[in-house]
């Protein structure tokens, strides 16, 4: 079996005897590969605490601790590692929806405090801090879905003659992917002035069960139709998913929920009031989001709730403010009716303080909420805004909505940059479109467009319509003919250019470069600056003895004003805002009905 | 050759069942415990062994030193989360555990990983089989009193180490098979880095070939000891290099081609045998054909393209109800993962076939009767199992 060749063979290993060793002298000062795991790094100004690397770690070696005070779109928290437990996966840095969170190549760290191996990196200092080694994503995130689904929507040629809704809502599948790549981090909950449960209605989706999804809408919004279509969805700027993609289309999500639940189903779910009456009586001034959504609350509670509306449907702005391609009258009736079916008395064509005085209104009810909204144009007072052919775009917006005759002409100029100027020029080029067959308005905003305050998605669609947009125009007069058969008409707007708008203290001072003017030709102008409240139906006595705060009524942080038996809520106290409106109608709707209970049932 | 041959006659006999009927008041007979502590057991396990004399005439095997129930924790954890606990069952070659996973929730999803990412990972899975083979040829050598071998290949294992360190971020757990791909590229002038680590393994296999597979004392230890009757394979679901060795020419990446095993030519190595000799020798001439195809897929693979499918959110992601079972040729054989889907966002049941189950429980406790306590290392480390993988 042997030979000889086996027995000596064995012995050239010898050789290995004269060679270098292979092994290290000193493996503690061995440098990582560049794209090693190891400990962690944080850019601590680019995390926005989501958590969605607690959430993935699977060996639960990841905390949210608090670091600094929570802000929009950033909770304050940022990961502290346990590295007894961390097995340098590396998921939570491939999750991680801001980039933030990486791994150095430094993997030997040496202390004798078992606690030192349990901190929050980017916040206790590290040596490993600035390495620029160690595992970074390939091609960013991966384990999220980044990009957003689109939104079917009317083409320009198709929408642009007509009223029609633009947004076509999701499909069922659409909404699936959409309600996938919501990672439940809560920002925008904290962030949604209503705090809606955000991803509990997004879960709802992915599960499919609507019913569940609506009733979790109720909980903190009875307006999810008028929501889901024209919210200003602050939430969406929160959303973590903004990060590295698209934020989640939250809105039309919401939508999409109230698109699937029929009228009588919404009514089974959200119910009726399960309380016996309390027979305390609350009258709301202004049917609009904020009035409505106290009634539906305080109805709710027991209470007998009237509201009265001066205009002859209940609404406020969402109906007449908002055009109807943005929001159908037929979904902001589906909301109302579902408040109304809570036992709401809204009584409408009444104006308080014309049919009845507020001191009627105190005398009749044990509360009294104000809730009365924007409703009169602010103007320019710029010279030749006297006369005809000046308008502001609220007034317009009501009339347009209430069927009344407004004036067409051929063209037309809006002054303002703002989501009202985008909804009346688009309004009045649809109107034009019908009429003349073209589209012949501008619009001239003091904001140049990287600081247009209306929504981007405004703009481009306005601009797809055909309507003309000018930034930075500081307007100077409205040009009138001065002879001719047309004398006294007007001609158009004359602008300057603007080089700044707020002063170095942040004030509001327009400066203009005067040398660079234009003429804007128009028949028509239109003023959309601003609103203010009608506040002349409280009264000269109750007036004087409100407190008030630069114009705006005063409130404590419940919405009570400084008179005990009156609230005050929604735009007309917080600015224009429909969310805003729904929160506040809530907070107040609390406050009320506390103070209801503590005087307690009436006997009866 | 000089062979001890014990006086039968003072050995216990088998009774009518086939049995020994083992009676330790006698003093024949001496409890020793072959591990969990010796560097002749692959592992943490032991092997109770009973002896009479210098022969074994039954040896019990003990698991569960390292149990830490990883398919009881794969369902209480979402499919992403899984991910970094595969890797973890079988410590030397941990690769297969990250693909058979994958592959298994990718077929359930219905999610097909690109064609960079499928190369990538028959790379890997070669890179481990490799890194297995070193420790196979080093645990053979260090059993049989050869120290030196076992040196010698953790440096060239050391060295593949460090490549899979360049190109997957760690160099034990490299949790680099994602489902639905790898997670990155091959880092630039890889496959340089690669041919060098190759080169030195060859120049090491030739000195072990020269110190191991020809030398005499190897041969008289190894030839025609611990053989397994291929009458076996089947009922002890015996598979790869075990069987190899005994004339079955049985290779799942020949048989059943997953990744891309069918666009790289290869020969599945046989040997006929079947003892310690016939494995060890199955193994070594196996790492010549790693290395080549180590050097094909390198040379094959496509320059660039995606290495990761599309997957929907991980955080809530839920697979459909569904089952499947996905097994690949690893260094020690089949090598397999029955996973059960329930549309939940949880596996309902994940099993893991691990080859060291049969080859290190059931066969090893058939072979060593009769085996002399010298041979006891030799023969379980022939049979090159991983108690890690038994205990999952």
């Amino acid at each position: 079996m042997g030979s000889l060749r086996d027995v000596l063979s064995p012995f050239t290993a010898w050789k290995h005897v004269i060679e270098t060793p292979v092994t290290i002298r000193n493996p503690i000062g061995r440098e990582a590969a560049d794209g090693y795991r190891g400990f962690h790094q944080n850019d601590i100004e680019k995390c926005i605490g989501c958590g969605s690397c607690e959430v993935i770690c699977q060996n639960a070696a990841i905390d949210m601790v608090p670091v600094s005070d929570p802000v929009d779109g950033d909770s304050g928290l940022r990961p502290k590692i346990d590295y007894g437990r961390c097995c340098w996966c590396a998921l939570c840095v491939d999750v991680c929806m801001t980039g933030s969170l990486t791994m150095s190549n430094e993997y030997t760290w040496v202390d004798t405090d078992p606690d030192a191996f349990r901190f929050i990196p980017g916040v206790d200092p590290k040596p490993w801090d600035d390495l620029e080694k160690g595992y970074r994503r390939e091609g960013g995130r991966v384990l999220t879905g980044a990009e957003r689904v689109e939104m079917g929507e009317l083409a320009p040629e198709a929408r642009i003659d007509n009223f029609d809704e633009i947004v076509a809502g999701y499909t069922r599948e659409q909404a699936m992917i959409e309600a996938d790549r919501c990672v439940e981090c809560g920002l925008c909950v904290a962030t949604c002035p209503a705090h809606m449960d955000i991803p509990d209605y997004i879960a709802a989706i992915r599960e499919g069960d609507y019913d569940l999804g609506l009733q979790i809408l109720y909980e903190t919004n009875p307006f999810s139709e008028v929501c889901g279509r024209v919210c200003t969805h602050k939430c969406e700027t929160a959303c973590a998913a903004r990060h590295e993609g698209d934020p989640i289309a939250i809105r039309w999500l919401k939508r999409h929920i109230v698109d699937n639940v029929s009228e009588d189903r919404r009514l089974e779910i959200v119910g009726t009031p399960q309380t016996l009456p309390t027979r305390r009586k609350v009258a709301i001034v202004g049917a609009g989001p904020a009035g409505l959504t106290a009634a539906y609350d305080l109805a709710r509670q027991g209470h007998a709730v009237t509201v009265y509306e001066a205009q002859d449907k209940p609404g406020g702005m969402m109906r007449f403010g908002i055009p109807e391609y943005r929001l159908p009258y037929a979904a902001l009736d589906r909301d109302i009716a579902v408040i109304a079916a809570q036992g709401v008395k809204i009584e409408t064509g009444v104006r308080i303080g014309h049919e009845i005085t507020m001191d009627r209104l105190r005398a009749e009810n044990d509360a009294v909420v104000l809730s009365i909204g924007l409703h009169i144009g602010r103007s320019t007072r710029i010279p030749g805004t006297e006369g005809g052919g000046v308008e502001t775009a609220i007034d317009l917006l009501r009339r347009i909505t209430a069927g009344e005759e407004v004036p067409v002409p051929k063209q037309v100029l809006v002054i303002g940059g703002g989501n009202v100027a985008m909804d009346i020029a688009r309004s009045m080029a649809r109107l034009q479109k019908v009429k003349h067959g073209a589209v012949g308005v501008t619009v001239t905003a003091l904001e140049d467009f990287a600081h247009f305050l209306a929504d981007r998605e405004e703009i481009e669609e306005s601009l797809e319509e055909g309507v003309e947009i000018i930034d930075a125009r500081g307007p100077q007069e409205v040009v009138r003919f001065k002879s001719g058969n047309r004398k006294g008409e007007v001609k158009g707007l004359r602008s300057w250019a603007v080089t700044s708008i707020f002063d170095d203290k942040g004030r509001f001072a327009p400066q203009y470069d005067q040398g660079d003017e234009r003429l804007h030709p128009a028949e028509m102008v239109v003023e959309a600056i601003g609103q203010a409240a009608d506040v002349s139906i409280l009264g000269e006595d109750l007036t004087e003895a409100l407190d008030w705060n630069r114009g705006r009524l005063a409130v404590d942080v419940a919405g009570r004003t400084s008179e005990p038996w009156l609230w005050a809520a929604g735009d007309a106290v917080h600015g224009p805002d429909v969310i805003t409106a729904v929160a506040d109608g809530h907070r107040v709707a609390a406050s009320v009905g506390a103070m209801l209970m503590a005087m307690g049932e009436v006997a009866r | 050759m000089i062979r001890f041959e014990p006086d039968r006659s003072q050995y216990p006999q088998p009774g009518d069942d086939g049995k020994i009927e083992i009676d330790l008041e006698t003093g024949k007979y001496l409890k020793l415990w072959h591990g969990p502590n010796h560097p002749g057991i692959t592992g943490n396990m032991s092997v109770e062994l009973t002896l009479c004399g210098d022969e074994v005439v039954e040896g019990k095997t003990h698991v569960g030193y390292l149990h830490r129930g990883f398919e009881k924790l794969m369902e209480r954890r979402t499919f992403i989360q899984v991910f970094p606990i595969v890797c973890r069952v079988c410590v030397p070659e941990p690769d297969f555990n990250e693909w058979c996973y994958a592959q298994a929730v990718e077929e359930l999803a219905g999610i097909e990983a690109p064609e960079m990412a499928q190369w990538i990972r028959t790379l890997i899975l070669e890179m481990g089989r490799f890194n297995s083979y070193m420790m196979a040829m080093g645990g053979i050598g260090g059993a049989l009193g050869m120290g030196v071998i076992g040196q010698w290949m953790t440096y060239v294992r050391d060295l593949m180490l460090d490549r899979f360190e360049e190109m997957t971020g760690a160099r034990i757990y490299h949790m680099f098979i994602l489902p639905g791909g790898v997670r990155g590229h091959l880092p630039e002038g890889f496959s340089e880095r690669m041919e060098e680590v190759l080169q030195t393994a060859e120049r090491y296999l030739a000195d072990v070939d020269k110190a191991m597979f020809t030398n005499a004392v190897f041969k008289a230890r190894t030839k025609g000891v611990g053989v397994i009757d291929p009458a076996l394979f089947e009922p002890y679901g015996v598979t790869g290099p075990n069987a190899r060795a005994g004339g079955v020419a049985k290779d799942l990446r020949k048989d059943a081609p997953y990744l891309v095993y069918d666009q790289l030519e290869f020969e599945v190595v046989t040997e006929t045998a079947s003892d310690i000799w016939a494995r060890a020798r199955v193994r070594r001439r196996d790492i010549d054909v790693s290395i080549a195809l180590i050097r094909q897929i390198l040379a094959k693979m496509p320059k660039e393209g995606p290495v990761m499918a599309k997957l929907p959110n991980v955080l809530h992601w839920k697979i459909p109800r569904g089952e499947t079972y996905v097994a690949g040729e690893s260094s020690r054989g089949e090598y397999g993962y029955y996973l059960v889907t329930d549309g939940s966002g949880y596996p309902r049941r994940v099993n893991v076939r691990g080859p060291s189950y049969t080859h290190a429980m059931a066969l090893l406790e058939h072979l060593i009767p009769g085996t002399n306590i010298a041979d006891v290392a030799a023969l379980m480390v022939s049979l090159h199992t991983y108690p890690p993988e038994i205990e999952r």
